[in-house]
């Protein structure tokens, strides 16, 4: 198991880490149990993501699927960010190794609760737009 | 990289020079096949193998005769459990006792022999990383056929008492093996006076080469082979023997046990400082018993940020450690071993294992505690369970 090196730089060199004390939108996925949590801010103008900022509790997928995954909704309207899917993700990172999968389907989920949390603050029903936001299936094993 | 600081020793050794030297003409020289007795090369092969069994009977005080060469620790920790359960099966022993932290070579062929009419019974260790004999004593039954609980433990060093639990199996009259992959080498052990009936090595991790071990088995006991074949290592384990890799095992064997003591104290004086300087960092955790461990083990929790992740961190400065960080194996599972201690999940995927050797310098643990804590900080501060931790601490 490799990482490539869009993973590495990513990960060691993470884009956007922080919070945004006055977010419009802030998701959280995962658990401690599982071992990745992401936290993700997002800042909304006239329905255009100005700025986004991450917190990342996991291994070097977990933070390199954050960070790019921040990038690339960066000044993005809110509807291409909702079309972020984790295969995209994969694949702006050069690939991720097989059993790290889950990794980039929670990036794909933190933007999502973020973007519930948004609507939801602007009486949106979240649901029709968003979907739900649950855990990522590698989460449901018994403890 | 110019610096790299090799603390994975339990994961696996660089062979020495002395063991590399002593295999080195068995390759292009003494080629010979050990079963060829009738001509020079063959006898020179078959000598090379018998000192090599020599050498390691002597290291555990066991006769050359109980000593078999295998092609690692897991088929020597199979072939110790499976060759007991089929020989007494069909004298109603149906039932084996092991621990819950033992190594995957014991567990799966428990899990294993569980499909094939077996039961086993899976003993707890204390929150210090050990196996109590009286819980032993407790789960020894009628059918009994064995019990196999492991010397040292790989991921957190724990030293397990093995003459008492070994004592708990003869009372009752049940065989008992343990897998000693970790602790031979690094603990004197003498299987007479300690009434081991079966005990699993292997070379990679005593500075020989990879894909070689060990099964003691006392005289009297007679297990079915594990592999058919010719009349190899006493008619028991066929396939020709891989001279060089044994040869390297005995000398290796040897070497380990000249001046264990005196490498021990300063092996463990250098660990010590390793642990205390880590534990300096808040919300930090020693992963087992501080003193009945391996001199060389450093198991540390780091909470609030990802085994994997500081793994990662500290090989690019050269620092080369493992984790039981499930992120940092193939499953999402964090470590049995960490998690049989009774710690929370999010505990047991912060671990940090740190196996240093004789080879590791002074200096070398100075450089690891000055490049680990602000790793340790930089993870920390974009770590959104930190921050919950940092919130409940105030």
């Amino acid at each position: 198991m490799v990482y490539s090196e869009k993973v590495m730089d990513h990960f060691t060199n993470p884009r956007n880490v922080g919070e945004i004390p006055d977010a419009d939108g802030v998701g959280e996925v995962g658990n401690a149990k599982c071992g990745d949590i992401m936290k993700m801010y997002l800042k909304i103008d006239n329905d255009v993501i100005t700025d986004v900022k991450f917190k990342t509790f996991g291994c070097g997928a977990a933070v390199a699927t954050s960070s790019i995954a921040t990038e690339m909704i960066k000044g993005k309207p809110v509807e291409e960010a909702l079309k972020l899917t984790n295969k995209a993700v994969v694949e702006a990172l050069d690939g991720l190794p097989a059993v790290k999968l889950h990794c980039s389907v929670l990036a794909e989920q933190a933007i999502k609760s973020a973007l519930s949390d948004y609507y939801k603050k602007n009486g949106i029903d979240p649901i029709p737009l968003v979907g739900e936001v649950g855990d990522c299936e590698a989460c449901h094993h018994d403890l | 990289m110019d610096h790299v600081i090799y603390a994975d020793n339990a994961a696996t050794t660089k062979v020495s020079e002395r063991v590399l030297n002593a295999m080195m003409p068995y390759f292009t020289e003494q080629y010979g096949n050990a079963s060829s007795w009738f001509y020079k090369l063959g006898q020179t092969a078959a000598a090379g193998l018998e000192k090599a069994r020599e050498q390691t009977a002597k290291a555990i005080n066991a006769e050359p005769r109980e000593i078999y060469f295998t092609s690692c620790g897991s088929e020597s920790d199979n072939w110790a459990l499976r060759g007991t359960a089929e020989k007494l099966l069909p004298k109603g022993k149906k039932h084996i006792v092991t621990s819950v932290f033992e190594h995957h070579a014991i567990l799966h062929t428990c899990k294993y022999l569980e499909k094939h009419g077996f039961e086993v019974t899976y003993v707890p260790c204390g929150k210090d990383g050990i196996v109590n004999a009286d819980d032993i004593k407790k789960a020894i039954r009628p059918d009994t056929a064995l019990v196999s609980i492991m010397y040292a433990n790989n991921e957190i060093g724990t030293i397990q008492p093995i003459t008492e639990i070994a004592a708990v199996c003869h009372e009752a009259g049940v065989l008992f093996h343990t897998d000693a992959v970790q602790a031979v080498g690094h603990i004197h052990i003498d299987v007479k006076a300690q009434g081991i009936d079966m005990l699993s090595i292997s070379g990679h991790k005593i500075h020989a080469q990879k894909g070689v071990g060990v099964l003691y088995i006392r005289k009297g006991i007679y297990l079915d082979n594990f592999i058919f074949g010719g009349a190899q290592e006493h008619d028991k384990r066929g396939g020709t023997e891989n001279i060089p890799a044994i040869v390297g095992l005995g000398e290796a064997m040897t070497a380990a046990y000249e001046n264990l003591d005196e490498k021990n104290e300063k092996i463990t004086k250098m660990r010590n400082r390793l642990i205390d300087g880590v534990l300096k960092l808040p919300h930090t955790r020693l992963n087992g018993d501080r003193d009945k461990r391996l001199a060389g083990n450093a198991n540390i929790s780091i909470e609030g940020v990802e085994g994997e992740a500081l793994l990662l961190m500290l090989s690019m400065k050269g620092i080369y450690v493992s984790s039981g960080s499930a992120c940092a194996s193939k499953s999402l599972e964090p470590s049995h071993v960490i998690l049989a201690l009774g710690v929370p999940h999010e505990v047991a995927h912060c671990s940090l294992r740190f196996s240093i050797d004789e080879e590791t310098t002074d200096d070398d643990i100075d450089y690891i505690l000055n490049e680990l804590p602000p790793i340790v900080e930089r993870l920390r501060a974009m770590s959104p369970l930190w921050e919950k931790i940092e919130k409940q601490d105030k």
